[in-house]
C-alpha cells in the first residue's frame, strides 16, 4: 500500500470505521518497542484496552497535549518510533502544533487521528468544522506532507506500515463511529509515568 | 577553578550567561520556548550554542506539552515563556506536570510590574503566584544577580531529586526588564 493512492480519498468518502478495532490493528504492527501516546478521553481508553504495553501512555488531562508529549518523546528517543493517538477535537485545540512538528520534522513521529466529529466524552456534541474542516488537509498545510485519509481498514494498516519506517512525521486521519469506548484506563497518573519510563528504559531500578 | 574563581566569574558574566552556564551544568539540552522581548539576549544564547536543542512552540503549554514527554524519555528540557503566557499553562500543569510528578523547569519573564506599561501585563503578573502557590508548585523569584546560580542550580537538583516542577520568576530588578519606548 502507498501513499499515492490517497490523494483522491477526502474526509467525505472516507469509510466510517470503529476505533476500538483500529487501534487493536495499529498496536498489532508496534514490534520493535514503540511509544504511544493515548491522548484525553477515548483515545486513551481504546488504547488502555488494546493492552496495556509499559510503552504506552494515557494522557488524563491536558487535553490536545498528545502530539506535543510524542514530539517530546521522539526527540529525546531518534531511535525509537513514537505514535500520538488524538481525536478530532483534541487536535483542534492544539492545531499549532502541527506546524512545530512540520518545523522540527521529526523522522520517528506518526500522528493518528480519530475522527467522530463530535466530543464524544461530553454528550456527543459536534466539533467546530466537523462537516467543513478537513485535518488532513490542515495538517498538510502545516508542512506535514505525509497526510492522508485512510480510505478503509486496509489502507489503515499500510498507512501505519508506510509510516513505522519512518524519515519523516506522518499524520494518519480514520473517520471513526461514535461507539464509546470499550474500557476506562486507570486514572493513576503517577503508576501511568513510572511504568512508561521504566516501559521507555529511561528510568530502572527502585 | 576555586569557588571564590568561579563566583567572581558569575558576578562578571551577564544574568542569561549564569542561566545558560547552569543548565548546561545540569544537563538542561532541551530549550522549548515562547518569546519574550527581555529574554531575546537568553534565547539567542541558547541558540548559538550546540549543547542545546531549542525551538519555539506556538503556544506554552505546548511548550510544556513537549518537555514533558522529552523528560519521559530520558532528556531534560526547561520552558521560557512570559508572564502572560504563564496564564495559559494552569491547565497542564494542573492536570498533567503535577499529577504526573514531572520536573518541568519553568522560565517566566515576568512582566506587569516595576514600570509596566501594558495593563493587561500588569492584572496577568497578579495571578501568576497565587496560582503556583495554589498547585504547590515551587516558585522562585529572582532579583539578585549574585543569587542567581546557586537559586538556579539547586533548584534544578531539587525539582529533578524531588520530581516537580519549579517556576523561576526573573524579575526586572535582574533582567531589567522592559520599558516603555513611547
Amino acid at each position: 500500500m502507498s501513499t499515492k493512492s490517497t490523494g483522491a480519498i477526502g474526509a467525505h468518502n472516507a469509510k466510517v470505521m470503529n476505533r476500538f478495532d483500529l487501534t487493536k490493528r495499529l498496536v498489532g504492527k508496534l514490534k520493535r518497542d514503540e511509544a504511544v501516546i493515548g491522548g484525553i478521553g477515548n483515545a486513551n481508553f481504546d488504547l488502555w484496552a488494546s493492552g496495556q504495553r509499559p510503552q504506552n501512555f494515557y494522557m488524563l488531562g491536558s487535553m490536545g497535549l498528545a502530539v506535543p508529549i510524542a514530539l517530546g518523546v521522539a526527540l529525546a528517543q531518534p531511535r525509537r518510533h513514537v505514535l500520538a493517538l488524538e481525536g478530532d477535537g483534541s487536535l483542534l485545540m492544539q492545531l499549532g502544533c502541527l506546524a512545530t512538528v512540520a518545523e522540527r520534522a521529526p523522522k520517528n513521529l506518526t500522528i493518528v487521528v480519530w475522527d467522530n466529529g463530535i466530543y464524544q466524552i461530553t454528550g456527543s456534541q459536534p466539533t467546530p468544522g466537523a462537516a467543513t474542516a478537513d485535518l488532513v488537509a490542515i495538517a498538510r498545510g502545516a508542512g506535514i506532507a505525509s497526510s492522508a485519509w485512510a480510505a478503509d481498514e486496509d489502507e489503515f494498516d499500510g498507512l501505519v506500515v508506510s509510516a513505522l519506517k519512518g524519515g519523516a512525521p506522518n499524520l494518519i486521519a480514520a473517520r471513526i463511529d461514535n461507539k464509546p469506548a470499550v474500557a476506562t484506563t486507570d486514572r493513576d497518573p503517577v503508576q501511568i509515568r513510572e511504568r512508561f519510563m521504566r516501559g521507555l528504559g529511561s528510568k530502572s531500578g527502585h | 577553578m576555586t569557588k571564590t574563581q568561579a563566583q567572581a566569574q558569575a558576578q562578571a558574566s551577564a544574568w542569561h550567561e549564569i542561566v545558560v552556564a547552569t543548565l548546561k551544568a545540569n544537563d538542561v539540552r532541551l530549550i522549548v520556548y515562547v518569546p519574550d522581548r527581555v529574554f531575546t539576549p537568553l534565547i539567542k544564547a541558547i541558540h548559538a550554542d550546540t549543547f542545546f536543542t531549542a525551538f519555539p512552540a506556538t503556544r506554552e503549554e505546548e511548550a510544556l506539552g513537549i518537555i514533558t514527554g522529552a523528560w519521559m524519555g530520558g532528556l531534560r528540557g526547561a520552558v521560557l515563556m512570559q508572564t502572560s503566557g504563564f496564564a495559559t499553562i494552569p491547565n497542564a500543569l494542573a492536570s498533567l506536570v503535577v499529577p504526573s510528578q514531572i520536573p518541568a523547569l519553568i522560565f517566566v519573564s515576568e512582566r506587569g510590574t516595576m514600570g509596566e506599561f501594558n495593563l493587561g501585563q500588569a492584572l496577568v503578573c497578579k495571578t501568576m503566584r497565587p496560582v503556583l502557590d495554589s498547585l504547590a508548585v515551587e516558585n522562585i523569584t529572582i532579583t539578585r544577580h549574585d543569587e542567581l546560580a546557586f537559586i538556579l542550580d539547586r533548584s534544578i537538583k531539587q525539582a529533578v531529586a524531588t520530581q516537580a516542577p519549579v517556576t523561576f520568576i526573573l524579575s526586572p530588578l535582574l533582567t531589567g526588564g522592559k520599558v516603555f519606548e513611547g
